[in-house]
């Protein structure tokens, strides 16, 4: 084998993230080629934004070849909901935006706690959403290093007609030629960034100099301590009788539903400094943050056989 | 002139019992990719089930059927990273469907490393694992001889397994084999040298994975484009703009090369390689561009765009390795449809020439493929196709058989 000595590196680093935005892009192009009316999950979040600016690069100097879709939980931070909303506009795509309160109305969602996080809901509006337009392909920001259950999933991942993924009777998945027919009423969810790491994502930001919210960054937040979480006071969350609030200095790996999203502790007020804080970090993004993960050991599993992204 | 490649996939074969989990679970340790979290559930699992140690396979084994029953039923992939390079692990379970999951993750592989057991030496499975790594053209292979330990780390017996080994390889064409001893369970040879294999003046593993040059393993010399998808804006900006997005599969092109359109053989010049942080005097392979033309002539998707100089072979028949991964077996008489590159197109199997043995490497005759059978067969596309050897070529060799009436990937093809 031959090992890099004197390696003549003339003009092109070929980088990881190179290489991680090459192979987006290529699955991007494939699902706007073979799928007949496909849609790109969009949350605001800072994955569903690297996923933008790859869709960028996919298809300008022309408009994206599909709409850009957020089910709203309604239980958003609202710097995320005007992060959404300012992006969709800068770069002038369609935003479709279709509410748990819709549901909620229509009478196919039953809400037994109104306080408690609405994600497990989140799957009846998507599969609503999608038979509303009739889109044969959702492309999502999941990544396969967030959780066990995506680590085993496929690029390309076939539903069926209700929406429910099979892990046992996956499709092979081989070299990069990807497998997108379906039959009509079935549809695939599409994870071009499975292959990115949390790291990866925030080289990317600081790369790419990407407008995310300011909660993603520390800030001054009045939180209640909960066994190991902190989590914030919002109108949805108030201390119990014997808990404090307090003021610290906290930022969000993840943000999701406001009533099981916990920040962590962090002075870190960039993508520069939060890249050296996921360095050396010793806990998941999820772990840390995603109190509905911990619930049991195949939360996510079992939310994705009923139709979860 | 080439791109230095910060990104490795790696897989690994070998069952539980040569210590692949070990070896895994001491790479991700080492570059800090096992959280707390994952390892206090990992531990509370191992307990439940009576284990003494916290069982590491528990990290890849992501499904509530495999955690239940203890088993890995599908590939998992792990991610992680040290200063020099970024790596991407292709985990395949060791049993069950071994060729069909063997076959999937090393198609994306630049190298594999296959476990053995130094008691063991070269056994059936080694061999199974060798010929499907060479089938898929896994470009490197690392043999590790583990468990040194339990043969009071002799170098004689690490020779003799070596030189059997690399005996075999040379048989299937294989030349750029590593052999690696060493000790997963006690750490030698895997991240640090260790002080019990001073005998061998070799890098550890981890050495290795992060120096190797995979630059060379896309072909660097025939330049194929098969293009994506159409780019035509129709605003007032760029009213005429009509460009060909697609990925470098390999070669480069730059600014005013001549290309010629395949299958219908028209030519033009690149006029401009246009990105979205601007355009590029020169792109290589495996960068994601769009390409316009001088010439305003008929492009669509599942063309290819290639040079004059190294151009494909043009063909409707052509034999192939075939590996059958659905549990129906292939039907001769029935249609199903191939994708090659960014085209689709039907095709019938016309004869089925030699199944091989996975275990002997003998050639039998045979009448039917069934799931994880690997077959030369003969066939014949609907419209022509523009085809390399895939050991030439992996993107342009390579193609997936569809079922139309399930739409389920039914076999993997390598042109040869």
């Amino acid at each position: 084998m031959k090992l890099v000595e004197d390696h003549n590196m003339s003009s092109h680093i070929f980088t990881h993230l190179d290489a991680l935005e090459s192979e987006s892009i290529h699955i991007m192009r494939e699902v706007a080629a073979e799928c007949k009316n496909p849609a790109l999950l969009f949350s605001g979040g800072k994955d569903s934004i690297v996923m933008l600016r790859l869709a960028e690069k996919a298809f300008r100097p022309a408009r994206f070849p599909f709409p850009l879709v957020h089910i709203d939980t309604e239980h958003n931070f609202p710097e995320v909901i005007t992060c959404r909303d300012k992006l969709a506009a800068d770069l002038g795509e369609r935003l479709i935006v279709r509410s748990l309160e819709d549901s909620i109305r229509r009478g196919t969602i039953v809400i037994k706690d109104p306080d408690k996080p609405r994600n497990p809901y989140q799957s009846v509006t998507l599969l609503e959403t999608i038979a509303e337009f009739g889109f044969d392909a959702c492309m999502g920001g999941a990544r396969r290093d967030e959780e066990k259950a995506r680590a085993k999933e496929r690029i390309f991942s076939f539903r069926d007609e209700f929406g429910q993924w099979d892990p046992k009777n996956q499709r092979p998945e081989l070299w990069d030629v990807y497998n997108t027919r379906v039959h009509a009423g079935e549809n695939i969810r599409v994870f071009p960034i499975s292959n990115w790491t949390e790291m990866d994502i925030w080289e990317y930001i600081a790369r790419e100099n990407l407008y995310i919210p300011e909660i993603y960054y520390a800030h001054e937040r009045e939180v209640i301590r909960r066994g190991n979480s902190v989590i914030p006071v919002s109108h949805l969350v108030q201390p119990k009788p014997g808990e404090k609030a307090e003021m610290l200095s906290v930022r969000f790996r993840t943000v999701g539903d406001m009533t099981c999203t916990a920040p962590v502790e962090s002075t870190a007020r960039n993508a520069q400094e939060i890249i050296e804080e996921t360095a050396t970090t010793r806990i998941t993004e999820r772990g840390a943050t995603r109190m509905d993960d911990q619930t049991s050991e195949a939360s996510m599993e079992l939310r994705k056989k009923e139709g979860y992204f | 002139m080439s791109n230095a490649i910060q990104l490795l996939r790696f897989i690994t074969a070998g069952s539980v019992d040569d210590g692949k989990s070990t070896l895994i679970g001491r790479l991700l340790h080492y570059s800090k990719s096992i959280f707390e979290d994952q390892l206090s559930a990992i531990s509370k699992t191992s307990a439940k089930r009576g284990m003494a140690a916290v069982d590491l396979s528990l990290l890849t084994d992501g499904l509530l059927a495999e955690r239940e029953q203890g088993i890995t039923i599908d590939v998992a992939y792990r991610y992680f990273a040290t200063p020099k390079r970024k790596f991407i692990i292709g985990d395949t379970p060791g049993h069950e469907q071994y060729t069909r999951n063997m076959v999937t993750a090393a198609s994306t592989a630049n190298l594999v490393v296959i476990l053995i057991d130094a008691r063991k030496g070269v056994l059936t499975q080694t061999r199974r694992h060798t010929y499907l790594a060479s089938l898929v053209g896994v470009p490197h292979i690392v043999l590790a001889v583990n468990k040194m330990d339990m043969v009071e780390y002799s170098e004689e017996t690490f020779n003799a397994i070596c030189a059997e080994y690399r005996a075999f390889a040379a048989q299937l064409g294989i030349h750029d084999v590593t052999c690696i001893p060493m000790s997963a369970l006690n750490g030698d040879m895997v991240v640090e040298h260790g002080d019990n294999l001073s005998w061998y003046k070799g890098a550890p593993l981890l050495e290795l994975l992060e120096n190797i040059v995979i630059d060379y393993d896309v072909n660097t010399t025939d330049f194929r484009y098969p293009v994506q998808w159409v780019c035509r804006p129709q605003t007032q900006e760029h009213h005429d703009f009509r460009g060909f997005a697609g990925r470098i599969e390999s070669g480069e092109i730059a600014v005013g090369d001549e290309i010629t359109v395949l299958p219908s053989g028209r030519s033009s010049r690149v006029k401009e390689i246009v990105t979205y942080d601007g355009n590029l005097q020169r792109a290589y392979a495996p960068q994601s561009v769009t390409l316009t033309l001088e010439d305003e002539i008929d492009v669509s998707r599942g063309d290819m765009f290639v040079k004059a100089n190294a151009t494909p072979q043009i063909a409707r028949e052509f034999g192939a390795m075939l590996c059958w991964l659905a549990e129906s077996p292939l039907d001769l008489n029935r249609k199903y449809i191939i994708k090659h590159t960014t085209r689709m197109v039907k095709c019938v199997f016309s004869r089925l020439e030699f199944r091989v043995d996975v275990n002997t490497l003998a050639h039998h005759e045979t009448g039917k493929l069934n799931m994880n059978d690997i077959a030369r067969v003969a066939m014949k596309v609907q419209q022509p196709l523009a085809l390399d050897h895939y050991s030439r070529n992996r993107s342009t060799g390579s193609f997936i058989v569809i079922d139309e009436a399930t739409n389920n990937t039914v076999a993997a093809g390598m042109i040869a």
